[in-house]
């Protein structure tokens, strides 16, 4: 439906044999014109979602449960899946009562099976949208949109001799997509894994199995019998954890408390994190507007449409009805939240979801947002 | 739906917020005079200010309720649509590769494509197209059924036509001036507009329109006949401006036209079937068999006898309950089956279409009964009855308003050969240039 080229679409051919680039660039030229006003892809999605050259998707094929609230996604990625290396993380794109939202979740599986399939494990938080839908209600057969993996809370290329991961909650995730992958090649692993129960510990099976083959040192903590786990007490159970490049993942304040604590020993470069909690848009009244390419900033009430807070700055806004019918305004919302005049709902971003399309007309600022023109 | 020539600037209209954003009013609104300035009734005089506030709020109150369960089964339905139109107008272009084929004296594989790619044609342009640049299923967030990406089977570019329809048809339906969408400029269909010797030949215009349609529509969109009137006094940013979205036209029917009548007769012709001519052929029927039904089912939106139509003064300062009840009064229904519902776009729901022009088109039909009550309860016609009777009723109109209107004392003959002698002496300049 694009009027402009997937850029797939455009590049195929290149890097040919002159003659062959020809012949392929031609038949792309026909191909393109017996689709306009749409692309060939959107008729070759119909029958083949997961094709090369298409953008990328995926097709869930398995949910199995892990705890109450976790459950492992088997996903088979469209034939434009390039790989990844173990601790990164992918987008996904799922459709949820009809709209589309997107969430990281790091990779669990172990790196270039034979099958060709990744998996994911979300664990459902309280009022969580994707992670409840992921782990209770997502059926087999779903097709969902996929980014190429990313993130840099992965093991170096030579392998350090001692490692350290402290993991907490979902946190344990990137963290045995490593072991599964590279446990071979590890000789020295203590792991940190916490939980708030013994019920609710992610992976834990398969943690103590590599423990009792003596292949990783494992400390459990489970936050019901021994509370919340301090660092303080890192140099009784670690005493080596200086001497340790060390992964850590888990929820906001076990991440700051690792930052600060190898920062005080001066060793903050043995230190990775990955933080799983995206910075969070809480909606206010109003706010400062920055309209990016036109470098303009504008203190907006909120009672004010940013169609008409932008026009008085200056700024070139498209419009058109000026009340909300004919989408003759809409423009990307990079970052922040905006309401909705006419019902109050608020709209916002966050890291997972890209620019959001908004209303400019029929929407007033909340809080400080940031707008892509 | 429609094609309006008019581009107002921003500036000039705005002050302040748009006071159609709010049903309420910071300064009272005016009651409504009994008769329109052409001495016609004014069908809302009978409801005060506080009652169109009222009639907005219950409005508003019916779109958040639809608007709040958009979900899967609608987000389900506009997918299953855009399939079906795919792999029917895939199928269709099959079976005419071999057109040329002929079993007992007839052409089977014509006759089957031809109407797949009719309907497909339709559905495309319609249910589709029409409804996605409308950003009514943008809440999806899928950028692939989006507003801002769609572009669709027509000739006009969706950019030039999202703003003359969504934009100015949408907000100024049926103010008379202010929205070309009565008679495109080329067609009297309403006794307010004034006659002249152009119209007397108007059901001619109309048949023509009716075929060209999507090379009309782009015009309009282009708005080609304001440029041709007003050439010598635009000044050259807005010639330049004139001259890109002509071009962007230009491209766009290029690569429609060589898609329809060279790429795919030519594929035909290498199934050595004979089937090229046939194929060819087949894209110009389905062309115009969509241009003919679309026409159809838009003319039926806002020109059938009992819809009204309103002046510029009449909409300055307009709350939203107010652009409500001239959205309500301004167009008109076609009552009918759920096929032909999904045929026309769901434009057979005009009335509710005008009113919630972002609404998924699929909920229309749901909302329609609350609408008809609404306006029924408060003396307001909702206009609605078969296609036939629709179509019928602005044919008659076509013909009826093709000559002026009739006045004591004076007889119709003779303002109409007194404005054709004016013509032919040259002293007129009365004709529309189109
Ligand atoms: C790089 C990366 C990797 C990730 N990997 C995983 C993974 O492997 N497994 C996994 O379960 N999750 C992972 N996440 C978190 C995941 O992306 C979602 O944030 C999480 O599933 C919640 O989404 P939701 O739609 O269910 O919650 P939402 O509906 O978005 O939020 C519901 C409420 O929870 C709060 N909230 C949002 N996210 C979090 C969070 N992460 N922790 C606590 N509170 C939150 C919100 O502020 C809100 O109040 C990862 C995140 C990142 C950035
Ligand atoms: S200007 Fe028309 S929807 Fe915003």
């Amino acid at each position: 439906m694009t009027a402009t080229l997937n850029p797939t679409d455009r590049t195929r051919g290149t890097g040919r044999s002159a003659p062959l680039a020809g012949v392929l660039d031609g038949a792309r030229k026909v191909a393109q014109a017996l689709a306009t006003p749409l692309v060939p892809s959107d008729y070759l999605d119909l029958i083949d979602p997961l094709r090369s050259g298409a953008d990328l998707r995926g097709r869930i094929v398995a949910v199995t449960p892990e705890t109450a609230d976790s459950a492992t996604i088997t996903i088979q990625p469209g034939r434009g899946w390039a790989g990844h290396v173990p601790g990164q993380y992918i987008r996904i794109g799922i459709d949820i009562d009809g709209v589309r939202h997107w969430r990281a979740y790091s990779l669990t599986h172990r790196a270039d099976t034979a099958d060709g399939l990744i998996t994911i494990t979300p664990k459902a938080i309280p009022d969580g949208k994707v992670s409840n839908h992921l782990v209770r209600s997502t059926k087999p057969g779903t097709l969902v949109m996929l980014d190429q993996a990313t993130g840099d809370f992965t093991l170096p290329a030579t392998l350090p001799d001692k490692v350290l991961f402290i993991t907490a909650g979902s946190g344990v995730t990137p963290v045995i997509g490593m072991l599964r992958s590279s446990l071979d090649d590890l000789d020295d692993v203590v792991q940190i894994h916490c939980a708030p129960s013994e019920r609710d510990a992610m992976f834990r099976d398969e943690l103590l199995a590599h423990s009792v083959a003596g292949r990783i040192r494992l400390h459990e903590n489970h936050d019901d019998v021994a509370g919340v786990l301090d660092l303080a007490d890192l140099d009784d159970l670690v005493p080596d954890w200086r001497e340790r490049e060390a992964w850590v993942c888990g929820p906001t304040g076990l991440l700051d408390a690792a930052e600060a604590h190898w920062e005080a020993a001066g060793l903050a470069d043995r230190l990775h994190v990955e933080r799983f909690r995206p910075s969070v848009v809480e909606p206010g009244e109003g706010g400062v507007v920055t309209f990016d390419r036109s470098a303009v900033t504008v203190d907006a009430d909120g009672g004010t449409p940013i169609l008409d807070a932008g026009e008085d700055a200056g700024v070139l806004m498209p419009s058109g009805c000026r009340m909300g019918i004919c989408f003759g305004c809409v423009v990307p919302l990079r970052e922040g939240a905006v309401r909705d005049l006419r019902t109050g709902e608020i709209t916002s971003t966050d890291e997972n979801s890209g620019t959001v399309p908004i209303q400019t007309c029929v929407s007033a600022a909340a809080g400080a947002c940031a707008i892509d023109l | 739906m429609t094609l309006a020539p008019e581009r107002p600037t921003t500036a000039a209209t705005r002050t302040g917020v748009n006071s159609r954003l709010s049903v309420t009013s910071a300064e009272p609104r005016p009651q409504r005079p009994e008769l329109k300035k052409s001495g016609r009734p004014n069908p809302a005089a009978h409801l005060t200010p506080e009652q169109i506030e009222e009639i907005g709020r219950e409005l508003d109150a019916i779109r958040a309720e639809v608007m709040d369960s958009r979900g899967a089964k609608d987000a389900a339905y506009i997918r299953k649509v855009i399939k079906t139109q795919r792999y029917l107008e895939m199928g269709s272009r099959a079976a005419l590769l071999f057109s040329g084929v002929k079993v007992k004296g007839v052409r089977p594989f014509w006759w089957i494509g031809t109407a797949g790619l009719s309907v497909s044609k339709i559905l495309e342009n319609m249910e589709i197209g029409h409804n996605v640049m409308h950003g009514q299923w943008d809440w999806m967030r899928d950028p692939k059924i989006h507003s801002t990406a769609w572009e669709w089977d027509n000739a006009s570019p969706s950019s030039q036509w999202k703003h003359s329809h969504n934009e100015i048809h949408h907000t100024f339906t049926n103010v008379l001036g202010r929205d070309n969408d009565l008679g495109y400029g080329i067609l009297r269909v309403d006794e307010d507009q004034k006659w002249t010797l152009f119209y007397l030949f108007q059901p001619i215009w109309h048949v023509a329109n009716a075929l060209m349609f999507e090379y009309s529509i782009a015009a309009y969109d282009l708005e080609l006949g304001g440029y041709l009137a007003k050439r010598k006094r635009l000044s050259d940013k807005e010639k330049a401006e004139f001259r890109k979205n002509a071009q962007e036209v230009v491209e766009k029917i290029k690569r429609q036209a060589t898609k329809d009548y060279v790429v795919h007769p030519a594929m035909a012709a290498a199934t050595f079937t004979g089937s090229a001519r046939h194929t060819l052929t087949a894209n110009l029927v389905a062309n115009l068999v969509r241009n003919v039904w679309t026409n159809t089912v838009i003319i039926c939106g806002h020109f059938p006898p009992g819809i009204e139509t309103f002046e510029k003064t009449s909409i300055e300062g307009e709350t939203r309950g107010e652009w409500y009840l001239r959205q309500m009064l301004g167009s008109g229904n076609i009552a009918g089956s759920k096929a032909m519902h999904v045929m026309t776009g769901n434009l057979s729901h005009q009335i509710e279409h005008h009113l919630f022009p972002d609404m998924p088109s699929n909920r229309y039909a749901e909302i329609a009964p609350k609408i008809r009550d609404l306006m029924e309860r408060h003396d307001l016609k909702y206009v609605t009855g078969s296609l036939a009777k629709q179509v019928g009723g602005v044919y008659w109109k076509v013909v009826e308003l093709s000559l002026p209107n009739k006045v004591e004392g004076k007889r119709r003959r003779d303002v109409i050969l007194k404005a054709a002698k004016k013509a032919i002496k040259g002293k007129g300049g009365q004709g529309r240039r189109y």
